[in-house]
């Protein structure tokens, strides 16, 4: 087992969670071309990761009660989440789920705070058919993820999670309610410098009676209730609203006044203003240049604009601009390979690809995201996490070097078993596994502290108890390593 | 492989453990600044805090006519006295523990501090707070900047949040981030020497700083400034206190900021926080409520944060900085809440701070032309600008030169609060 081609891997790396050593076996005779039309071409690809779920031969999850809920308890849907970005056959559409999750980010603590935490589980993780109710927020992104921004943001301004995160379950008429109105503009779209103050009054005008209602029942603590978007015409600020920027393709910034029941109309006609402003498609492009190609090195001015057009050209569809990025040349740069900081659940997913997880839970994974900052389906704020950078502090780094140390530890037995191939001189062993485990380059001082490790303390003998112990060791150095923490 | 230790036992307690991975002279360092040394505990209330019903001037009649259901009742409020502008104001109820305070002459209220053309983004608005620039919010932070000016310790200033805040970024100092002290410990998948060859690797290689590859040597930085801190953090890990500490989050961070200024490690700068500020919709009625709730979990841990110091008699070495990234708007809407609004106000607490009202209330008259509001009389109006303070603090608590830090002299027009 190997880290297979290296711009295959880069792929896998950015457009999936890493490889696997059954990935890495069934890439084998793929270019990194082929690679990338097989993670685009999401629909050619069975939809049923879920079913593998408490099967022998994949990471297992962890029973409260005995019983997995994915529906309805919030931390079964995070391990839900996590085994899919282990063990799918559609990696890119988790990928993108995972981007667009924090793009409207949503926090589950706000939801359970105002429903019962079986509806706030709903809300963002219900997939549809399984439970009575509308899907949840997380099954949104990963339909429409590649589709039409556009449809993606009316989807999500009726979203029931978000209706209760921004607040708009309560925009009344007589005094607007500013929450999304504000951050549909700020976060979501166009960004700061393209409205003013007035807009963001305007705006919340737009949303009155974009409301919430239960249904399904009239108790909220059953499964059975749920949560449903309704447009209140009653609730609906029906006069005209003017903004500072287009809202029409004549360039008209007026939505006129419409009559209470053709009210909603306000809204649709705003967030396809917003979806289709060329400063909402630099800003997505900026953030898929960050997410896929490189947060060391900056886009092109060209790659931006090309990456623009496309999105407008293809009336706000995503795909044909990832499409465009996976394929461009910088994607494929050897100079932005390893520039991405990897995200902790990306980091936790590769990790668990690479070193194994037979006898591993995934609980064990999302219990220790918390604290290397992200906690799936709770970011800080609607801004989502702090990327790059600010995902190093030094307590979320002691936890990722932590982690590996949990997953070197439980792994320990597998480890060894697989390096004996390589047990005939520590030099040999530390090859093995740099091989394995697929870090950036380390430069020869710490490639030696590597080697030194291994040399230190007994003589090698390869005898199974030093393997095991010097396996763990190495692997907990490498997965804890900053030459690891980057894809 | 050969790891130098030594321990140190100070007051009966074991103060720390030095491995390779902290030079020598930082544990003399440590002693030398010890527990009589100044600090800083920033309380950041996470959201935008209303402050207007923090800090309640119940005889304006416009406040009551804005916030028919939100306004706290005049009877309600915890009377602290009128302003230089004659403003009569009150607490809002839940603050009895900050009242005392106040009424020891302990806690300074700064009104209406903010900065022209005031952001209504979080996000912005915390940048600005957090770098001192409200031109340039992308830079780093001012006390980042403050810390410097010291000699180096990987443990001057340490965040109780999982991320870093911007106010604590620099260039050259890796600030620690210690959400919880308990957790921040190094784990191996072996035990006895086996274990220690590994944090030793583990060390050396986190100390490898390829120029060519900067990212590469901000992450070492981040996996040193934890490596070299976790002795001595858990040191104060399992501090509880000489009085039980409220079970929230603040408390229990403000619980972890006090067990290190008990052990003396030297720390000078801290930052704690609170969220739930953010409050669009259901701030309640009648001083009950969500925000009502907000002020308990602020006063019950403030309240005991500062008598477990004077218990000790550490009071005199701490200030608290409290503010916001923004104040909301004045009018409640629809939803009994308030949105994004403009300047609030900030406190300071601290046995060295002189206690009273700095600055004046806003009139809340809708009128355009009053000139203590703005956005035509819909937001509060800035008086004091929030880096007049900031260099008080700089200047007057740290001795620092505050002009090289905040890039400007904001000196002029500060609250003498020190």
């Amino acid at each position: 087992m190997g880290r297979g081609q290296p711009q295959t891997a880069h792929v896998l790396r950015r457009g999936s969670f890493g490889a696997s050593a059954s990935d890495l076996k069934a890439f084998e005779r793929y270019s990194a071309q082929a690679v990338t039309e097989y993670l685009l071409n999401v629909d050619r690809q069975p939809d049923d990761v879920d079913s593998n779920i408490q099967q022998s031969a994949y990471v297992s999850v962890t029973t409260r009660s005995g019983q997995f809920q994915p529906n309805v308890n919030i931390d079964d849907a995070r391990q839900r989440w996590l085994f899919r970005m282990v063990h799918t056959a559609r990696p890119l559409q988790e990928k993108m789920a995972l981007f667009w999750h924090n793009h409207f980010a949503t926090a589950y603590s706000k939801l359970a705070g105002v429903v019962p935490g079986v509806q706030a589980t709903k809300m963002l993780a219900l997939v549809e058919g399984e439970l009575p109710g509308p899907r949840g927020q997380l099954e949104l992104f990963r339909q429409m993820g590649l589709g039409s921004f556009r449809d993606m943001l009316i989807e999500v301004a009726r979203d029931p999670a978000m209706l209760v995160w921004l607040d708009g379950r309560l925009n009344f008429r007589a005094r607007p309610q500013e929450n999304f109105g504000r951050e549909v503009m700020e976060l979501f779209t166009f960004g700061l410098g393209n409205y003013v103050e007035q807009d963001v009054y305007t705006a919340a005008r737009v949303f009155t009676g974009w409301n919430l209602r239960l249904a399904g029942g009239t108790d909220a603590q059953l499964p059975t209730t749920y949560y449903e978007f309704f447009y209140n015409p009653a609730q609906h600020e029906t006069s005209a609203k003017t903004f500072t920027f287009p809202i029409y393709a004549d360039g008209g910034t007026t939505i006129p006044a419409r009559s209470a029941a053709d009210g909603m109309q306000d809204g649709l006609d705003f967030l396809a203003a917003l979806a289709r402003h060329p400063e909402t498609a630099r800003r997505l492009a900026r953030k898929l240049w960050n997410f896929f190609v490189s947060e060391v090195n900056p886009p092109a001015d060209e790659f931006v604009e090309t990456a623009a057009r496309i999105y407008l050209q293809y009336d706000t569809q995503i795909k044909p601009v990832i499409t465009y990025i996976l394929q461009s040349s910088a994607f494929l740069d050897s100079a932005n390979w390893y520039t991405r900081y990897s995200w902790p659940a990306e980091f936790v997913v590769r990790a668990i690809k690479e070193v194994g997880w037979n006898g591993f839970t995934v609980d064990t994974a999302r219990a220790a995201m918390i604290n290397m900052g992200q906690t799936l389906f709770e970011p800080p704020d609607v801004a989502g996490w702090s990327l790059g950078q600010e995902w190093f502090s030094s307590g979320a780094m002691l936890a990722r070097m932590n982690f590996a140390a949990t997953l070197a530890a439980n792994q320990r037995v597998n480890l060894a078993r697989d390096a004996a191939v390589a047990k005939s001189s520590p030099d040999d062993f530390v090859s093995y596994f740099i091989d394995r485990l697929t870090a950036s380059e380390f430069d020869s001082v710490p490639y030696g502290y590597l080697q030194g490790y291994v040399s230190t303390g007994a003589a090698w003998t390869g005898s199974t108890a030093q393997l095991q112990a010097k396996a763990a060791g190495l692997t907990r150095l490498i997965v804890g390593s900053s030459e690891y923490q980057f894809i | 492989m050969h790891v130098s230790r030594r321990s140190f036992i100070r007051g009966g307690v074991s103060a720390f453990t030095v491995t390779l991975a902290a030079p020598e002279f930082l544990c003399d360092l440590a002693l030398a600044q010890g527990a009589r040394s100044r600090n800083l505990v920033v309380l950041y209330l996470a959201g935008g805090n209303d402050s207007l019903n923090t800090v309640v001037s119940y005889r304006d009649p416009f406040y009551y006519s804005r916030r028919p259901t939100i306004a706290v009742p005049a009877a309600q409020v915890l009377q602290i006295g009128t302003d230089t502008g004659g403003n009569a104001l009150g607490l809002h109820p839940r603050l009895t523990g900050l009242r005392d305070i106040f009424n020891q002459g302990r806690l300074a209220i700064i009104q209406r501090s903010g900065y022209a053309n005031s952001s209504r983004s979080h996000f912005q608005g915390a940048d600005i707070w957090g770098t001192a620039d409200p031109n340039s919010p992308s830079s780093m932070g001012w006390l980042g900047r403050y810390l410097e000016t010291l000699p180096r310790d990987p443990l001057s200033a340490f965040t109780t949040t999982r991320d870093l805040p911007r106010a604590l970024m620099s260039r050259q100092v890796a600030v620690p981030a210690i959400p919880d002290a308990r957790a921040y410990s190094f784990a191996s998948p072996n035990t006895g020497e086996e274990a220690v060859n590994e944090r030793a690797a583990a060390t050396r290689i986190a100390s490898h700083m390829p120029v060519e590859r900067p990212q590469l040597a901000f992450v070492n930085a981040s996996a040193r400034a934890a490596l070299d801190t976790l002795d001595r953090v858990a040191t104060f890990a399992n501090y509880t206190g000489t009085l039980t500490y409220p079970n929230n989050g603040l408390a229990q961070a403000l619980r972890t900021v006090a067990g290190s200024i008990v052990r003396g490690l030297g720390t000078r700068v801290y930052w704690v926080q609170t969220g739930g500020f953010d409050t669009h919709a259901g701030e309640g009625a009648q001083g009950l409520g969500a925000y009502a709730t907000l002020m308990s979990t602020l006063n019950d841990s403030v309240i005991a944060f500062y008598n477990d110091l004077r218990n000790q008699g550490l009071l005199g070495d701490t200030m608290i900085l409290q503010f916001s990234e923004f104040s909301r708007r004045i009018s409640e809407n629809g939803s009994n809440g308030t949105d994004h609004g403009a300047a609030g106000i900030m406190m300071a607490i601290g046995g060295g701070v002189r206690g009273g009202i700095y600055g004046s209330a806003p009139s809340l008259d809708p009128n355009p032309a009053n000139p203590t509001l703005e956005n035509s009389g819909g937001d509060v109006r800035y008086e004091i600008d929030f880096r007049s303070v900031y260099a008080r603090v700089l200047e007057d608590w740290f001795g620092a030169n505050a002009v090289p830090i905040l890039a400007g002299d904001f000196r002029a027009g500060g609250p003498p609060i020190v």
